[in-house]
Order: structure tokens, then C-alpha cells, then sequence
């Protein structure tokens, strides 16, 4: 039985596994909160930083600032964790980027000894005019797959501001994700929604992403790589909804399934309500493109090789 | 050192390769001409041994044994590789990274800056490239053949490495082929372009999946350009090419 009285190092430890430095978690020239379970183990703001947190029974509640006009060169790391086996985390977390600022997070989620963990994250973002906020999230789950990921996000992203965010899980097993993310843009507003997911075993994916165009000349693109094993199942269900006059979005799905057992689909859905927005879509599912896969045979990989390159590829 | 006997191939129930012979000798360049749907892609598919492109009859030898049975990856790993015609796109793979794949089994690397400066790209703006779509069509030919340079074959089979590409580039991939000669490779080298043609040791006209002639790259230039350009009837050569042959 693990001893969890020492939640911060146990914490690192699954933060490096996940591919994060835990020498960034002692640094304090990134702005941090790091939080395992319903405790926030550490926090750093850094100028033109805050960090609003609050405890909840199951989770914490937590306001995250970057102040008016703020350059945030460095990236703000959150680390988000359940060293037990079992229990749920939620999250409930505002972003407010204000006008001219900029800034980055480093998102890590780790369960690495999960059998029955609930991870839930009911988000808002948003970003004023001129703002810039990038969100890379990356879990590191441990291989039993007993974790269920529900992160729900609204973001509202003010004229000439941009909202950038990859979601990736393909480390350990993914369990049951239901990834719900909803995109409101201004005018000349820009957001890339990027999903990653390595979906094994038993695992059970749903990627939904919906990015409502509403200004003149907003940018949108929803792009997902799925991969699946064994029995694992995904459904991925992209959204643009041109309003904006010269708004342009484009959905770009690729699913790759391997093996007899596994399931994937895609629903992409375009729709124009003003006569000048142009919507565009692309999918494709299937197995791993044998064109790939030759090509790396013919420089000497085994099969196997060649597609767990392809793969890793698609996930990086 | 290659020696393809009297192979047959079909694809779709069509006839593609008829019987076909030919022989590739230990470092040298054999160029192989021939108009559009002649077969020409199907003979390099075939000698990887790609999927699909089983041999109906005959057999394919490297230096004397067959190898009709074997994988893509054995093949490569006899010395063989295949550079396409166009090389596909690699989502999340870096130059530098394909590079290291390429290079794997290869005892004595060229360093990867080394292998794009040969096909006169620079190492600062390419190496950490994705390999995707942000290349254009000659950026990742080349990329290609730098790849292939970095593998050190022993037969680099370069499926129109020419075609797409500027002229002025026409000489990297010329340079190319000098260093995998002097890397003791052989190189079947597929094209249209009779100025790339000319820098083989022998070349060959195929028509109808039919080696029609092998000889000098002059001789066969010549033929090529008074016989198989003009002609009416692709791909149904008269008896009387043949009975020259």
C-alpha cells in the first residue's frame, strides 16, 4: 500500500512520467499550482499572474488571471493529480486572459495508480480583446484504465485574441473520456481545438468540439487524431457553425484503428448562416496507411516498427 | 547481383509485367525508360516486393538467391530500398527524425546534415521539419533521396526521382546518384528525362511490361526517342521492335 503522506513527491513522480520536468514544479520563475486531490500542494504566481484557489469536498475551485496588457514568456505549469486508486477530482476552473495579454499552461494530469478515478473539469476561458492563451493538457494515466475524464470547457475569445489548446492522452490506458469543448469567437478571433488520444483495451472516447464563428473574419479549426486497439471505441463529433461575414473553420478528423475490435467514428457538422463564411471538412478512417507503413519497411523497420512510428507520430 | 527471369505480374486481372527479364549488375546505374503505363512502377514494386505486387510466375534473384518470398523489410535489410516517385507525407515525424530511421542499419552514417547538403538543402531550415505537408512536392523528393543516402543500400531503386522537380535541381539528384555509386551501390534508376538517363552505365526501354531493348543509354535513348515517343500504339509494340530487340 502506498504511503500518500507525501503527496508532492509522489505527485512529481507521475508528473516526470507523464513528460513533464519536475524540475519546473521547484522553479519559481513559472507561475504553478499543483493539486492532488482536493489539496493544492503548491502555488507560484509570477507578475501579471493570479491564482485564486478554494477548496471543494471532491476538488478545488480555482480563478486563474493573467492581468491587462501581461507577457507571460515562460509557461504557467498546472499539474492536476489522484495518487490513490480511487477517488474524484473536479475541477473547477476560470481562465481570464485580459486584453493585450498572452500566456501559456502546461497542463499534467496524472493517475498513475488509478482503478477508480473520477477526473472532472468544468471550465470557462476567457480571453479579451487581443489576448493570447495557449493550453496544452497532457495525462498520464497508469494501465488499468479505471479513470474517467469529463473535461468540459466554454471558451469566449475576444476580437483579435486567440485561443490555441491540444488535449492529449496517450499514455497508459484513457478509461472513459467524454471531452466537451465549446469555442465562441469574436471578430478576427482565432482558436485551434487539437484532440490526441490513444485509446486501448476497453476504453471508451468521446470528443465533441464546437467552435461558433460569430465574428467578421474569425478562424476556427477542430482537429482530432484518434487511434484505437483491442476493443477500444471513440466517437469523434466536430462542430462549425459559420455567423461571422468571411469566417472561415475547417473540422480535420483522422481516426486509426487497429485490429478487428475496435470502433471509430466521425459526425463532422459545417453549418453557414452568412453567405460569406466558408466551412470545410476532411476525415479518414481506417488502418494505418499501408503507403506509410512500406515506405519504413523499404528503410528497414519490421512492420510492428513502421506502425508504432505512424502512430506515435499521429499522437505527438 | 539482381537478375529478374522471366517475370509475370498482374493487377486487376491485367497483364502489367510479361515475362520480363533483366539483369543489374553490382555498381551500376541501369536506367529504365518507358512511356506512361508501361510498367516501369510496377517492376520497382515489385523487386521491394510491395504489398500486391505478387509475382504471377518467374523469380526474382539477389546474388543468386530468390527472394520472391521475402518481406519489404527483408529486402531493405538485404540492401534494397525503394525511393517513390511520390514519397508520402509523415504526420509528427521530423526530417531529422526519418533520417534516423533510414540510417538505422547502416554501419557507417552520413550525418544528416551531410545527407541534405547532397541534395542541396540546408540543414538549419529543413532538419527540424516536419515531414508533412508543409514540404512541397521537390522539397521531399529530395528529402527522400537523402534519406536513401542515408541507408547506404547496396540496389537504390529511384522511381522517377526527376519527375516534379526543377531543373535546376536536376543536378542534385544527378550527385545523388554519383554518391550511392561511389558508395559501391547499384541504382535503378526509373525516368523520362533522357538527360538523367544519360549518366547510366546501360539502360533499357520497356513497353508493354517488356524489356524492348538494353544497351548503351546512348542506343537506347536514341530508341526511345524515335520509336516510343512517336508511337501511336502504347504499350503493343510491333513484332518488328522485338525481333531487334
Amino acid at each position: 500500500m502506498p504511503d500518500f503522506s507525501n503527496e508532492f513527491e509522489m505527485l512529481a513522480e507521475a508528473y516526470a512520467a507523464s513528460g513533464g520536468n519536475p524540475l519546473d514544479l521547484h522553479n519559481d520563475q513559472y507561475g504553478l499550482m499543483l493539486v492532488s486531490g482536493n489539496h493544492v500542494l503548491g502555488k507560484n504566481e509570477i507578475p501579471g499572474l493570479v491564482i485564486e484557489s478554494a477548496p471543494l469536498p471532491d476538488g478545488i475551485k480555482a480563478r486563474i488571471i493573467v492581468k491587462e496588457n501581461a507577457q507571460i514568456e515562460k509557461p504557467v505549469h498546472l499539474c492536476f493529480g489522484v495518487i490513490p486508486a480511487e477517488g474524484i477530482q473536479r475541477i473547477l476552473a476560470d481562465f481570464i486572459i485580459e486584453d493585450n495579454a498572452r500566456a501559456s499552461f502546461l497542463a499534467h494530469c496524472t493517475f498513475p495508480n488509478a482503478v477508480k478515478v473520477q477526473h472532472i473539469m468544468e471550465g470557462t476561458v476567457r480571453i479579451g480583446k487581443n489576448g493570447v492563451m495557449e493550453y496544452n493538457e497532457t495525462h498520464f494515466h497508469g494501465p488499468t484504465g479505471g479513470v474517467e475524464v469529463l473535461p468540459k470547457m466554454k471558451i469566449e475569445v475576444g476580437s483579435n485574441g486567440q485561443y490555441i489548446s491540444t488535449f492529449r492522452l496517450s499514455k497508459g490506458a484513457a478509461g472513459v473520456v467524454r471531452l466537451d469543448y465549446e469555442a465562441y469567437l469574436e471578430e478576427k478571433a482565432v482558436t485551434e481545438l487539437y484532440a490526441k488520444i490513444y485509446g486501448k483495451a476497453s476504453d471508451d472516447i468521446l470528443v465533441k468540439e464546437s467552435v461558433y464563428l460569430n465574428g467578421n473574419e474569425s478562424r476556427g479549426l477542430v482537429k482530432s487524431r484518434i487511434v484505437l486497439t483491442d476493443e477500444a471505441r471513440a466517437e469523434v463529433l466536430g462542430e462549425v457553425i459559420g455567423k461571422g461575414v468571411n469566417s472561415r473553420g475547417h473540422i480535420d478528423c483522422m481516426e486509426v484503428v487497429q485490429g478487428q475490435k475496435a470502433r471509430a467514428s466521425a459526425v463532422p457538422r459545417l453549418m453557414v448562416i452568412e453567405e460569406t463564411a466558408k466551412l470545410t471538412h476532411e476525415a479518414a478512417i481506417g488502418s494505418v496507411d499501408k503507403r506509410q507503413v512500406e515506405t519504413l519497411m523499404a528503410r528497414g523497420l519490421s512492420e510492428q516498427e513502421a506502425i508504432d512510428v505512424i502512430v506515435g507520430g499521429l499522437l505527438k | 547481383m539482381l537478375e529478374i527471369k522471366n517475370v509475370t505480374l498482374l493487377r486487376d486481372n491485367h497483364l502489367i509485367l510479361d515475362n520480363l527479364c533483366l539483369t543489374i549488375k553490382p555498381n551500376e546505374i541501369h536506367s529504365i525508360l518507358g512511356m506512361n503505363g508501361t510498367g516501369k512502377s510496377t517492376l520497382a514494386y515489385a523487386v521491394m516486393g510491395l504489398t500486391g505486387y505478387d509475382l504471377k510466375s518467374g523469380e526474382i534473384l539477389w546474388f543468386g538467391n530468390k527472394i520472391n518470398h521475402l518481406s519489404v523489410t527483408e529486402r531493405a535489410k538485404l540492401g534494397i530500398t525503394l525511393a517513390w516517385q511520390e514519397p508520402t507525407r509523415f504526420e509528427g515525424l521530423t526530417v531529422r527524425e526519418y533520417f534516423k530511421i533510414s540510417g538505422k542499419n547502416s554501419a557507417e552514417n552520413l550525418s544528416a546534415e551531410q545527407a541534405l547538403e547532397k541534395v542541396g538543402l540546408e540543414a538549419s531550415r529543413y532538419l527540424n521539419r516536419g515531414l508533412d505537408a508543409s514540404l512541397s512536392g521537390g522539397e521531399r523528393k529530395r528529402i527522400e533521396l537523402a534519406a536513401v543516402l542515408m541507408m547506404k543500400p547496396k540496389l537504390a531503386i529511384l522511381d522517377e526521382p526527376d519527375s516534379g522537380i526543377d531543373a535546376l535541381s536536376i543536378d542534385y539528384i544527378k550527385d545523388v546518384i554519383r554518391e550511392l555509386i561511389r558508395n559501391q551501390a547499384a541504382v535503378m534508376l526509373i525516368t523520362h528525362h533522357e538527360e538523367v538517363a544519360a549518366i547510366a552505365d546501360r539502360a533499357s526501354a520497356l513497353c508493354s511490361g517488356r524489356i524492348i531493348r538494353t544497351g548503351s543509354p546512348e542506343e537506347v535513348t536514341r530508341f526511345f526517342r524515335n520509336h516510343c515517343r512517336p508511337c501511336q500504339h502504347i504499350n503493343q509494340p510491333s513484332d518488328e521492335v522485338f525481333s531487334n530487340a
